[in-house]
């Protein structure tokens, strides 16, 4: 790998943008592709696009030989409604599984960065905040307040945006009660059908750290197509 | 929670280029194809500096060692290699995946 295509990485990285490396394997050129403007005419880019759409690297016959398509995407991206307890072990292990962590919650006294070090917090309204967030399909959202007021505002940016999980916090009934409110919001039932509740995976979780791992390993799953 | 807990998974390239401005020779390894039941997706990737240290992973620790080898010859000869590792698949240096899967690794020069 040369120097300047390694620092064409790292700085795609730096700044979260995707980027594709093709490197022949017989003689070790490459180049860098950007998959979200790749030249129409350019041999790699359709395959370059599919595999950073994918997230995943391919090798690609060509005439001069098999190319390796690499995919260098930025990080799979979580928002957390809600700075309360739950969110202090899920930012954390979030973090360590790989994701950019965000949390939004308007009241100032739970999201702090004394009780979130490391975390970008904001403080905007959901509503607002999950609009400038702009959810794509490598984007999970979890709500936490179980407070109709911010996450139905946040539910329904999570709904129309394409994020690959939404789930929330909250019972049986809490959550039935949210689903006929976003009902009459005008969701219809397989839209609904997106929502994980009660969120997380049903091990008995107790306590905030274990509520993490039951969301974290649902959040793996869906993205994984695992079989559960 | 600092960047420790992620290091060795996300910073395999940034710390190819540190070693690098430090004036190290340096190598990459990147699994570039699996069959069956691989420890480690395509794509994952490890940086050996001429002295054998490394960061990263292209298997969950099976073939490391004899990836580092190579990639310390790769580093002094500059030419790419492409290197094929599986259980049944007998290489000079007798390393195998006890999972059973196969590997293939793209091992280069950085520089």
């Amino acid at each position: 790998m040369r120097r300047d295509t390694l620092a064409q990485i790292l700085a795609a990285r730096a700044e979260k943008r995707p980027v594709v490396l093709a490197t022949n394997l017989l003689s070790g050129e490459e180049r860098v592709i950007d998959p979200a403007s790749a030249d129409p005419r350019d041999p790699l880019g359709d395959a370059a696009m599919a595999a950073a759409r994918d997230d995943k690297g391919r090798i690609v016959e060509t005439g001069a030989g098999e190319v390796f398509l690499n995919v260098f995407n930025p990080p799979l991206r979580m928002l957390v409604v809600g700075a309360v307890h739950i969110a202090q072990p899920l930012a954390e292990m979030a973090a360590i599984a790989g994701f950019d962590v965000t949390i939004v919650d308007p009241r100032r006294a739970f999201a702090t960065a004394a009780r979130f070090p490391d975390v970008a917090l904001r403080h905007d309204w959901p509503d607002d905040g999950v609009a400038d967030f702009a959810p794509d399909h490598r984007t999970a959202i979890v709500t936490l307040t179980h407070d109709p007021k911010l996450d139905d505002a946040a539910l329904q940016g999570a709904l129309s945006s394409d994020c690959f999980y939404i789930g929330c916090l909250g019972s049986k009934k809490t959550h039935a009660a949210r689903l006929e409110r976003l009902h009459r919001a005008g969701f219809e039932a397989a839209a609904l059908d997106r929502i994980h509740g009660p969120v997380g995976l049903a091990i008995g979780a107790k306590s905030p750290a274990e509520i993490a791992i039951s969301i974290l390993a649902e959040i793996v799953c869906r993205l994984r197509g695992g079989a559960l | 929670m600092g960047e420790t807990a992620r290091e060795n998974h996300d910073r395999v390239l940034e710390q190819a280029a540190e070693w690098q401005r430090a004036g190290e020779g340096v190598a990459l390894a990147t699994v570039v194809e699996t069959w069956g039941s691989a420890p480690r997706p395509v794509g994952s990737q490890l940086a050996v500096r001429a002295d054998g240290a490394f960061i990263g992973s292209v298997s969950g620790g099976c073939i490391e060692g004899a990836v580092v080898v190579e990639a310390q010859d790769i580093i002094e000869s500059g030419a790419p290699r492409l290197l094929e590792f599986g259980v049944s698949n007998s290489q000079a240096w007798e390393v195998g995946l006890a999972c059973g899967g196969r590997i293939r690794v793209f091992v280069e020069r950085v520089g």
